[in-house]
């Protein structure tokens, strides 16, 4: 369908390249902008579901549509999905995983900016023998399936003592951030000129003094960007959270779905719906503040180096 | 590099290396080391606690005698073709589509993003509710008055791969759409000029010209998109939990959890992570060879 389009009206959309088009309703548009919207639906009606549903009572629920928008308007499902929702025996809601994941969040990112910016930096202005091969090692294990290290940082966090606790999912999280930031901040810095590394070392400054005082204030986007990328990335974590910490600091996705997926009591749906829309929350105040950013964090990954 | 000053060795550039520690760590002993660590374990009969009395391949030959096992590599490739060929013509036609100078194509491109920005824990959940049989589609349908209309994914063996696809290619399609597109952006102007001139028409340039230009993006989204796949893990626990009906939406992620953690058979569990290193190595080392094998030759 979409070829036809473009077959029929192929001049007109070479020449739409150059300039505005001037004929606002053609065929083609009209097949183009249809196009678009109707797929724009698909992607929407999930997130009006969630709205929509977590906005009803139950009766509502039973009797309605789940596409309908609710007859009577009530916040009963969010506030008893943020502080009386069950999991197992404890029933204080979700506003337990929401802060259990902020204490995870906070540290993860700021520690695993700063590692991958300093591994960016020393990979392009203070390169060593064999700082290319770790790199390497490091993009090559950010494809590798987690599943292969999960037990053995198991027995390392063990051996550290900190198997189960914040630290040892902090420590986690940077592990595994590492490769996708450091390739971001190594490709930022390459960007810098390199004449003023020279001028500074000609002045004296040493490994941190040109980070702290060139480096760092030069390239404040991309440390958005890295914080953007981490914070949404670590929030959604679901299987570290699992594997490395116990119930009381499981973060909210793990005990989002330990409300939704019990199999125990009657199926809330709305407190359900409730519950996930809080979830997706702070990932989707990020995106949507943070526009063409996000878009530029998640290609990093695809941009060759 | 940047130092030429004659002092010993492993003392130039001391405050770099010592800053790097943490990553030539992360390389050596987390990457390199562990995955090597599980493969030595994986040939070892290590039950609760790893140790090293070796078995040879009796893990290997367990693994795939287990029918749940086979049952999670079909899902895995079955879902992983689907959502290879869907994601990747959905997100290359959209981009296409993204690529006429349309407008408002900020707020189309952030609508066909957002559930990217979501946990799969998220999109499970909501796509479980919407294919909800008696509240979602299937109830809203029957209640107009077709009484006897069908559609309840989740609940059939058969069919719940289907339910995973679609809300895995919700969340996907609009990731791949934007790496197109900036491959789409990246190909010259003159390229479409030409081609007007030549009168060749557009649907035959991109199929003819662009297409084959573009094959570092495919490549590149292929590897990506491909390794996200097998790793495959919080979307189905979010959405089927395996299920329905045991194991028929099982994939080899959840198998090494479970046997790793739950089972406390920690030798099936590596034998079965062994397998998803080999499966990322057979994608991934053509990949390189021809990424970087072809860099130095150009």
């Amino acid at each position: 369908m979409v070829d036809a389009t473009l077959d029929r009206s192929g001049q007109a959309m070479v020449g739409a390249r150059g300039t505005k088009p001037k004929k606002r309703l053609s065929g083609r548009n009209i097949m183009l902008y249809g196009t678009l919207i109707v797929v724009c639906l698909y992607y929407i009606l999930p997130l009006w579901v969630m709205v929509m549903t977590s906005l009803k009572g139950m009766p509502e629920v039973r009797l309605g549509n789940i596409f309908a928008p609710p007859v009577e308007i009530t916040f009963e499902p969010w506030v008893k999905a943020w502080s009386t929702a069950c999991t197992g025996l404890n029933c204080d809601g979700l506003s337990r995983g929401f802060w259990n994941s902020v204490i995870i969040t906070v540290p993860s990112v700021i520690l695993s900016i700063i590692i991958a910016s300093v591994n960016g930096y020393a990979l392009i202005n203070w390169k060593f023998k064999g700082s290319d091969i770790f790199f390497t090692i490091l993009i090559f294990g950010s494809f590798i399936p987690y599943q292969i290290m999960l037990y053995p940082i198991v027995i390392l966090l063990r051996e550290a003592g900190i198997y189960g606790t914040l630290w040892g999912l902090v420590i986690v999280h940077t592990i595994f951030g590492m490769p996708i930031l450091t390739l971001l901040f190594r490709n930022y810095f390459s960007s810098i000129p390199e004449e003023l590394f020279k001028a500074a070392r000609v002045d004296g400054a040493g490994f941190w003094g040109i980070y702290f005082r060139i480096m760092l204030p030069m390239s404040l986007p991309i440390f958005v960007v890295a914080l953007i990328l981490q914070v949404t990335g670590i929030w959604n974590d679901f299987l570290f959270g699992v594997v490395y910490t116990k119930p009381e600091l499981y973060p909210m996705t793990v005990q989002l779905n330990n409300i939704v997926n019990s199999v125990q009591g009657v199926k809330e749906y709305n407190v359900n719906m409730a519950a996930t829309l809080l979830t997706g929350l702070v990932p989707l105040i990020i995106y949507f503040l943070s526009g063409k950013l996000f878009v530029r964090g998640i290609a990093a990954g695809a941009v060759k180096g | 590099m940047a130092d030429t000053r004659p002092r010993a060795r492993w003392t130039r550039n001391i405050s770099a290396k010592i800053a790097a520690i943490p990553m030539v760590a992360t390389a050596t002993v987390i990457f390199l080391g562990g995955s090597i660590w599980t493969v030595v374990y994986s040939f070892t009969d290590s039950k609760l606690l790893p140790r090293l009395r070796w078995v040879g391949l009796d893990q290997y030959e367990r693994l795939w005698s287990n029918s749940r096992w086979l049952v999670s590599i079909e899902n895995l490739m079955f879902f992983g073709v689907m959502s290879l060929i869907f994601t990747i013509s959905m997100g290359f036609l959209l981009a296409v589509l993204m690529d006429q100078k349309i407008r408002y194509e900020d707020t189309f491109r952030t609508i066909m993003l957002y559930p990217f920005a979501l946990s799969f824990i998220v999109t499970g959940l909501v796509w479980q509710w919407i294919l909800n049989p008696q509240f979602g589609i299937q109830g809203i349908v029957r209640d107009w008055g077709w009484e006897s209309f069908s559609f309840d994914p989740l609940n059939n063996p058969d069919t719940v791969l289907y339910g995973l696809l679609i809300a895995g290619l919700w969340q996907g399609t609009g990731f791949v759409m934007c790496l197109m597109l900036a491959g789409l952006r990246g190909i010259d102007e003159d390229i479409w000029k030409a081609a007007r001139v030549d009168g060749i028409p557009t649907w035959k340039t991109y199929v003819v010209v662009i297409i084959p230009m573009m094959r570092p993006v495919f490549i590149t989204t292929l590897v990506i998109v491909a390794s996200g796949i097998i790793r495959l893990y919080d979307l189905v626990v979010a959405q089927t939990s395996g299920g329905p009906g045991g194991n028929a939406s099982q994939v080899p992620a959840m198998y090494v959890y479970d046997y790793m953690f739950q089972a406390q058979n920690l030798g099936q569990g590596f034998a079965a992570s062994t397998m998803m290193l080999l499966s990322v190595l057979i994608v991934l080392i053509p990949w390189a060879y021809l990424e970087f094998g072809g860099k130095k030759h150009g």
